[in-house]
């Protein structure tokens, strides 16, 4: 076996910074100091494995997966796919992807979440998959409403589903947000503005693949994900050898 | 100009959110969905080496437990091999080295149950102290914050540990060391992880 080797140094810059007054909680939930920069070790290049004993089939189909029998979720149905990638624009094969959202009114199916807009009996509001060989997850699930919540006094969050990726070592583990093309408040969310970059923003919105909807059912976005590259062992590397 | 390096960037990190249980812990939401929910069984019922609790709280700048946090612990079996490809050796049957834990609504408190890890590699030949790798996201967190936690009682290992050593001030190493004690005969870790003010956790950029 070749020698393990690190994964590219994350660009701190790219992401949000931890303290970003306009998204409020994060003033007193924000590190003071400088985080400690790490090699990455055995600890960071290995991580959590799981396979499709873990899961069920039915698990990407938020449509179904908490309805009734013979009865669906209320909303647009949409199906989201696309490709894990890392910086190298390899595909990532048989990692977890766990997806979760607000039902098509903007209520999350939560003992802590009181918005006026209903509860929807067929809906639960989480999903997860397994990447296939190269890459490609999909789902199929209804279109999350935009909800108001407690920032700034009117403040709305734009339509998303939540996303947590494993990758193949512990130093890949992300969480992000997944936002529609076309919505006005994108541009006006505070936690999409922690995000310095524009580039990197527009990272988060999923475009409209007409190609991948099924036509007089479901409409179709896209949505590749990146993780970190890893660094190919060219000369000798001494990660863990002596 | 210059031949382009068409490296992809990294997805942007987002907060969790305040509802991360719908997706990563949907019992703890309220609901049953999942046939099973991951990360509940840390080390299986074959682990061998000491069984242990490791439980805290997670507190924010104001000094206040924070409620909607997540956990995430990635940690080696009592030999120190961690059950992947790129670990040099075997696990047993049934260890999974990866635990999610959230915490009580009402007062933030987490815990979960493991063995203790074993040394593992380190580079260019050092050994690493036992040790728990952890990420905390929540909302508010925009970034998963990656630390670890290490054992009061290896104290030695500790001392020449290559990654603790690293934290320029002694006095912060001592955020990463969780307090062993005893209850009603079992072995039991406290870890509180303080994201902001006095005596704040040392957070690595991994």
């Amino acid at each position: 076996m070749s020698a393990p080797a690190e994964f590219y140094q994350r660009d701190r810059r790219w992401h949000a910074p931890a303290l970003a007054p306009d998204y409020k909680t994060s003033v007193a939930r924000s590190p003071q100091y400088s985080a400690i920069s790490l090699e990455n070790t055995v600890s960071e290049i290995t991580g959590p494995r799981f396979g499709h004993g873990d899961i069920d089939p039915m698990d990407r189909d938020l449509i179904h997966n908490y309805a009734k029998a013979g009865e669906a979720a209320i909303g647009e149905r949409i199906i989201v796919h696309g490709r894990v990638l890392d910086e190298n624009g390899r595909p990532v094969p048989n990692t977890l992807v766990e997806v979760w959202q607000a039902n098509a009114g903007g209520r999350y199916r939560h003992k802590k979440d009181t918005y006026l807009a209903p509860i929807d009996a067929n809906f639960g509001g989480c999903g997860r998959m397994i990447t296939d060989e190269n890459g490609y997850y999909s789902f199929r699930t209804v279109k999350p409403g935009a909800y108001p919540w407690r920032n700034w006094v009117n403040d709305w969050r734009p339509a998303h589903i939540h996303f947590s990726i494993f990758g193949t070592g512990f130093a890949q583990r992300l969480i992000t947000q997944c936002y529609f093309e076309g919505d006005p408040l994108i541009g006006k969310c505070p936690i999409v503005k922690t995000i310095p970059d524009q580039a990197a923003r527009d990272m988060l919105v999923a475009a409209l693949d007409m190609n991948t909807t099924i036509p007089l059912d479901s409409i179709a976005h896209k949505f590749d994900i990146v993780l970190r590259g890893r660094r190919s062992t060219l000369f000798e590397n001494r990660l863990e050898g002596n | 100009m210059v031949q382009p390096l068409n490296y992809l960037k990294e997805t942007p990190s987002q907060t969790a959110g305040p509802y991360v249980h719908i997706g990563l812990a949907p019992g703890a939401a309220g609901f049953d969905i999942y046939e099973q929910e991951l990360g509940q069984d840390i080390a299986g019922p074959n682990a061998k080496g000491e069984r242990i609790r490791v439980e805290g709280l997670v507190v924010d700048g104001t000094g206040s437990p924070i409620k909607d946090v997540l956990l995430e612990a990635w940690q080696a079996n009592s030999d120190g091999v961690y059950p992947h490809p790129e670990s040099t050796g075997e696990t047993e049957e049934g260890f999974r080295g990866f635990g999610r834990v959230i915490t009580n609504f009402e007062t933030g408190e987490w815990g979960f149950d493991t063995v203790k890890p074993g040394q593992t590699a380190g580079r260019n030949g050092t050994t690493q102290a036992p040790h728990i790798n952890l990420w905390v996201v929540a909302r508010g967190i925009n970034l998963g914050l990656n630390t670890r936690i290490y054992f009061e009682d290896e104290a030695e290992a500790n001392a020449a540990d290559p990654v603790l050593n690293v934290i320029e001030w002694e006095k912060r190493r001592a955020t990463l060391i969780a307090k062993r004690s005893e209850r009603d005969g079992q072995t039991v870790y406290r870890f509180d992880v303080k994201i902001q003010g006095e005596e704040e956790t040392v957070f690595f950029d991994i």
